[in-house]
């Protein structure tokens, strides 16, 4: 019998614990969650890793991560991490958090935490919906989206406009590195991973505060394939939070 | 040669990974797999390991053996 | 000779309690009447290489406060009740996570915004737990600057001891008023191993730490292992002070600041050859139920006294179980209650 060729691409890193993830088929949480565990590996930071896990799809991210978690109550993530940095400074912390944990309720937590400059990393993932609880309007929901709760589509007169908080947050002097990125085909998702590892190695090097925005699908509730939804972020979606670095050093 | 595993049980049917292989080798094969979906599966053909489908892939589903 | 005073306000005295403790991390907000605490941890904070952030909330502070327990420090939030409010939420995860800290409370005449008067309004919120879920919280109520800086102290002790969050309930008076204050004393850090904590895996499994217990029952269990704890504390952890209660026909009960004036009314009111006692509790969860309960069984009345509209009264109640007669007496929105006006009320019960 042929001997098993040496070089196998190892698919899940040594920092992901070998679960069956409960996400929907499709959807970007499980490709964001194994590009952290990658980068946490070729950084070797795993046994000084802190992660902080959002409310929302990802909230057993804890089942899916093989180092330290903890779990902020919704949009506090932020403000746990900077907690728990300031104990440990020599600790890498990163919050991990969705479009309703960051951009809607947890407002105050991130800039706060950004403008103070806080040397954390945070991974922001926008998928422009409320997973957990069945599809309602996220802050980044766009104009004419529908969802569970802009049943006829965002009225931008009456739900606001769809938020950038990359753009907001790059005015704050605190803040050194942000980048959005996208997962929706192989090539983003390497780049996405280069993405999050120069958000880590940002913190690494002591730099300051720094965030990735992820584009990501929810074919679920954006009444999608998940091949359709890949088209919707290369088109209206990148189209509003266009790909690429916000903020550099 | 370079070869591609499919772990068809954790096959979520997203077929992220077909539309992301260059040489097109990959398709939903006809069984039904313990999630109730048609998982996929390598169709044959020169895989040159590039990997597309293992980095695209959301459920780490795929091992690329170069 | 009496170890060395200096003349501290109430709030300075409860940040030097917590530095004394150990305390490494705070966490804060403005709000009167407790600015003096926030500002003297500022201070303190820094000289002892420890952490201080005025956060942009007091929502946010005490999950700093919770990031800071999780990583293993002493970790401090203070607050006044409409800043206690938001803190709620918070106090219910730390709860649920076992995690130890100590939050205090230098309470404000409410509802609402109230005024900056001191005021007893938050016990329930206290001790009834204000957040979501069956949790409790060790609270203490100190009625001196000593007491602030004592009870500060032990809360660290206690939280630590119990893993659990433990509330110091001030008010604004105490908070800002100047009383001589003894700092040296033997006061014992207790040492506890948090094998728990966050650090980074390092040589051993990675730590979880979280309140979601989504498996069958998961939940229910952790309730069961919380309750158990509790009933430990409620068995162990009570303190209470009582004066004249073995032969008295009316027992006052107060707490805080209050339970001084009190203290006066009684001694005003023996001096007149009434047969009157006080309770004073300390702990106000764990309550001292079985020594009101015993006291009932000893006098006819009970005169519970607070800067509210009634709240401990009932928890004297449920103690009491109609041993005996309880009457309340109570000033609102910043009232304080005076030694005459306590004296008329004993004087028409008695």
């Amino acid at each position: 019998m042929a001997k098993e060729k040496k070089a196998i691409i190892e698919t899940i890193p040594r920092s992901m614990r070998d679960a069956e993830t409960h996400y929907c088929a499709g959807c970007g949480h499980g490709i964001v969650h194994r590009l952290v565990c990658e980068v946490v590996d070729e950084l070797g930071i795993r046994d000084k890793t802190i992660a902080v896990a959002p409310v929302g799809c990802a909230v057993l991210a804890y089942d899916y991560w093989d180092f330290d978690v903890t779990e902020a109550a919704h949009g506090r993530t932020p403000a746990v991490a900077t907690g728990i940095k300031r104990v440990r400074p020599n600790n890498i912390v990163f919050t991990y958090q969705g479009d309703g944990d960051l951009a809607a309720i947890g407002t105050a937590e991130i800039i706060h935490a950004a403008n103070r400059g806080e040397n954390i990393t945070v991974i922001f993932v926008n998928n422009g919906v409320y997973g957990m609880t069945g599809g309602q309007m996220a802050p980044t929901t766009l104009a004419g989206q529908k969802t569970a709760t802009t049943l006829s589509g965002r009225n931008l007169r009456r739900e606001g406009y769809p938020i950038k908080i990359l753009e907001m947050l790059a005015v704050l002097p605190g803040v050194k590195y942000l980048e959005r990125v996208s997962v929706h085909s192989a090539q983003d998702v390497l780049r996405a991973k280069r993405a999050i590892k120069k958000s880590f190695k940002t913190q690494v090097d002591n730099k300051g505060f720094s965030m990735i925005e992820v584009l990501s699908m929810c074919p679920t509730y954006w009444g999608l394939t998940p091949i359709q939804s890949v088209d919707r972020i290369k088109g209206e979606m990148s189209n509003y939070y266009p790909i690429g670095v916000v903020k550099s050093y | 040669m370079a070869k591609i595993k499919i772990d068809k049980e954790r096959c979520k049917g997203c077929y992220l990974c077909i539309a992301n292989c260059p040489k097109g080798l990959i398709k939903i094969s006809g069984r039904i797999n313990i999630k109730g979906i048609k998982p996929v599966e390598f169709s044959g053909g020169k895989c040159t390991g590039c990997g597309m489908c293992a980095i695209i892939c959301p459920d780490c589903g795929i091992k690329v053996i170069r | 000779m009496a170890g060395k005073k200096i003349l501290m306000c109430g709030n300075d005295a409860c940040g030097e309690g917590a530095v004394m403790a150990g305390c490494t991390f705070y966490a804060g907000y403005p709000i009167t009447p407790q600015n003096e605490l926030t500002a003297y941890m500022a201070k303190r904070m820094v000289e002892i290489n420890g952490t201080f952030i005025q956060a942009e909330s007091e929502t946010a502070a005490i999950n700093m406060v919770f990031g800071a327990a999780v990583a293993g420090a002493r970790a401090m939030t203070s607050s006044s009740s409409p800043g206690v409010s938001l803190k709620q939420e918070g106090i219910s995860y730390l709860a649920a996570c076992e995690l130890p800290c100590v939050i205090v409370n230098i309470q404000r005449g409410g509802p609402g915004l109230g005024n900056i008067a001191p005021a007893q309004g938050d016990y329930f919120q206290s001790v009834k737990g204000g957040g979501h879920g069956d949790y409790k919280v060790i609270v203490l109520a100190p009625s001196s600057v000593q007491e602030l800086l004592e009870h500060t102290f032990t809360a660290f002790n206690l939280a630590d001891k119990y893993r659990n969050p433990a509330l110091i309930l001030g008010d604004g008076l105490l908070g800002q008023m100047m009383e001589p204050v003894e700092l040296e004393g033997r006061r014992q850090i207790l040492k506890v191993e948090k094998p728990w904590t966050l650090t980074g895996c390092k040589g051993r499994a990675p730590n979880v730490i979280k309140s979601l217990l989504l498996g069958d029952g998961a939940l229910e269990e952790h309730n069961k292992k919380l309750q158990a704890k509790y009933n430990t504390i409620k068995a162990t952890e009570v303190r209470a002070q009582s004066f004249n209660i073995a032969d008295s026909d009316l027992i006052l009960v107060a707490y805080g600041s209050v339970a001084r004036t009190a203290k006066a009314a009684m001694s005003k009111a023996r001096a007149k050859g009434l047969k009157v006692g006080l309770v004073r509790p300390i702990t106000l969860w764990p309550f001292p139920a079985k020594l009101l309960e015993e006291a009932a069984g000893r006098t006819k009345k009970f005169l519970v006294v607070e800067m509210s509209a009634g709240q401990m009264v009932e928890d004297v109640m449920l103690s009491v179980k109609g041993k005996a007669e309880v009457d309340f007496y109570g000033r609102m929105g910043g009232g304080i209650p005076t030694e005459e006006e306590i004296m008329e009320k004993i004087e028409a019960l008695i």
